[in-house]
């Protein structure tokens, strides 16, 4: 009955060991372990024959090719494209977004317009839409990165809404009695007070768009980004392109959750003492 | 590990109209001018659909959408499609919840669980669940065990993560004075582990078939069979019938709805509002 407890004290306490040095290659190993675990789980049955190889490559095989895309270029070609979309939807969903969204959270009127039709679109989900854009807008680039931005951008309006009401008003009033004007009191008071809303927004956003980004890539015919590439690989049986493809992507989504993120948060919010970190 | 703040909506605010009305006569302007934007919005839209500069094929006029939504929904195929979805989105939410909450629960209270899966699950969790399905028809082939298994994988991960989450932030002080008056590990465990973590699990049933339902719409996209309302999308869009289209979409938009405002919502306010406990869970 204690272990519960104990668990949650405990979780605090490694890193003050004596042997930080043996203690993080220990860290390490455990956190190496799992993977280890399921790579051989992977191996056997790849090596047992149970599937057919073509379905089921090995890791080598695997890893081969995926040294041998990334070699020729063709790997980081599919990526870059596949990045510079998911930045410039997402740049769109941002601008636009946090802007409506502060706009609803400062003024009534914007709120009124605004709420009902976001909160008509909101619960589709964005893939559903991909047909029409695609239809309205045509195949390719274009009609990907319009349909990322406005997906992602429901997060971020909905968290900018929300952070802008949650300042609270005591803090408002009291600018106000020091004799801040409407200025100063969104640049110091407002924004400052919505921040941590407004990044958890981005931050929905970012996983939101790069979720319906790889999606997408495989509806609209675009000729590079990995999405395209997992899906063309199926075409020709490719199993192994279709896993170096699947490991790239949860890469670039473990970096951006883990580097951009994380970051962000640390240097702002965090530091500001407004959230736990 | 994405902080949930999208459904909170605040309820104290900046109220910014006029300070002698009332909240209620205030509410029911904004209802008067909700309605106001939808029909103005309505009729931009037919004004566009009308004026021959879009092809009609391509923006049919909105009659047009409510007699196909109409005639589908009479004839059956709406209500089949739809059951299909369902079908295939509630057998991917069990067996999520039924894998998630388990591992989730075990992963909070044993150490050597946690080290295991935690590595893992923070490296399969950024993969999109979209990513998979053209790897799951080859394996598993076309149809609802592949739609089935990606509902399933979207699904997993927020209910695993916020059920760890919420065990692990039960007050110990809760666990120790329980203790002390002498309750055994089973008493323990179901009077307050379970209680003291259950809105971070409600958190986690809303995400986890918030996730589902937008797999089972792009799975049913690409790993297509015959029946399901993302099919029917699809499907619309190679013979240009964007009534079909735009009827599904409101079909799709109002599932939806209905489930993350109705059955959730009203789940929350039932349980966790009502007890006083509502927090903002990591999922």
């Amino acid at each position: 009955m204690q272990d519960a407890a104990t668990t949650i004290s405990a979780r605090e306490a490694p890193g003050h060991s004596p042997g930080r040095a043996a203690s993080r290659l220990r860290s390490i190993w455990r956190n190496i372990f799992p993977f280890i675990v399921v790579g051989v789980l992977w191996e056997i049955v790849a090596v047992s024959g149970i599937f057919p190889a073509r379905l089921f490559p090995t890791i080598e095989t695997v890893a081969g090719t995926f040294f041998a895309l990334t070699a020729n270029g063709i790997l980081p070609h599919h990526a870059i494209e596949t990045l510079i979309r998911l930045l410039s939807g997402f740049a769109l969903a941002g601008v636009f977004g946090v802007t409506i969204g502060i706009l609803m959270g400062r003024s009534r009127l914007a709120e009124d317009i605004f709420l009902p039709l976001v909160s008509i679109c909101a619960p589709i989900p964005g893939l559903a839409y991909t047909p029409l854009f695609l239809l309205w807008f045509g195949l390719g680039s274009f009609s990907s990165i319009l349909l990322v931005g406005f997906v992602s951008a429901f997060p971020i309006i909905f968290n900018s809404w929300t952070g802008v009401k949650a300042v609270k008003e005591i803090w408002v009033r009291s600018a106000h009695s020091m004799g801040a004007d409407d200025r100063r009191m969104f640049t110091h008071v407002i924004l400052p007070g919505a921040l941590p809303y407004i990044l958890t927004g981005l931050r929905l956003g970012l996983a939101q768009a790069w979720r319906v980004l790889v999606a997408v890539e495989m509806l609209a015919a675009v000729p590079w980004g990995l999405g395209w590439l997992i899906f063309g690989a199926r075409k020709f049986l490719n199993t192994d392109a279709m896993l170096a493809g699947i490991v790239v992507i949860a890469l670039i989504g473990l970096l951006l959750e883990k580097l951009v993120f994380q970051k962000i948060e640390n240097y702002t919010v965090v530091r500001w003492g407004m959230v736990a970190a | 590990m994405t902080d949930t703040i999208i459904t909170s909506t605040p309820k104290t605010g900046a109220s910014k109209g006029s300070a002698s009305m009332s909240d209620q006569s205030k509410s029911r302007r904004s209802l008067w001018r909700a309605a106001v934007v939808l029909i103005i919005a309505a009729c931009c839209y037919e004004a566009a659909a009308r004026s021959g500069y879009f092809a009609p094929a391509l923006m049919p006029k909105l009659s047009l959408v409510a007699q196909t939504f109409v005639a589908m929904l009479l004839d059956g195929t709406m209500i089949e499609h739809s059951v299909f979805t369902l079908y295939r989105v509630m057998f991917g939410f069990l067996l999520a919840v039924l894998v998630g909450l388990p591992i989730g629960i075990l992963m909070a209270r044993f150490a050597a669980v946690e080290g295991f899966f935690l590595p893992l699950v923070s490296a399969l969790m950024p993969i999109p669940s979209f990513a998979l399905v053209p790897l799951f028809m080859l394996w598993f082939g076309i149809g609802n065990l592949t739609t089935i298994l990606i509902v399933f994988y979207a699904a997993t991960f927020p209910m695993m993560f916020n059920t760890w989450s919420g065990v692990r932030s039960v007050n110990p002080l809760w666990l120790r004075a329980a203790g002390a008056m002498g309750a055994d590990e089973n008493a323990l465990f179901w009077k307050v582990i379970i209680p003291g973590a259950s809105p971070f699990i409600i958190t986690g049933l809303r995400q986890a078939f918030l996730r589902a339902w937008i797999a089972v719409v792009g799975a049913e996209m690409i790993a297509a069979s015959d029946w399901g309302l993302g099919w029917v999308i699809f499907d619309a869009k190679e013979f240009l019938n964007t009534d079909v289209m735009l009827a599904a979409l409101v079909v799709i938009g109002g599932i939806g709805f209905v489930f993350e405002k109705m059955v959730f919502g009203s789940l929350e306010k039932a349980t966790i509002q009502r007890w006083g406990m509502s927090r903002v869970a990591k999922g």
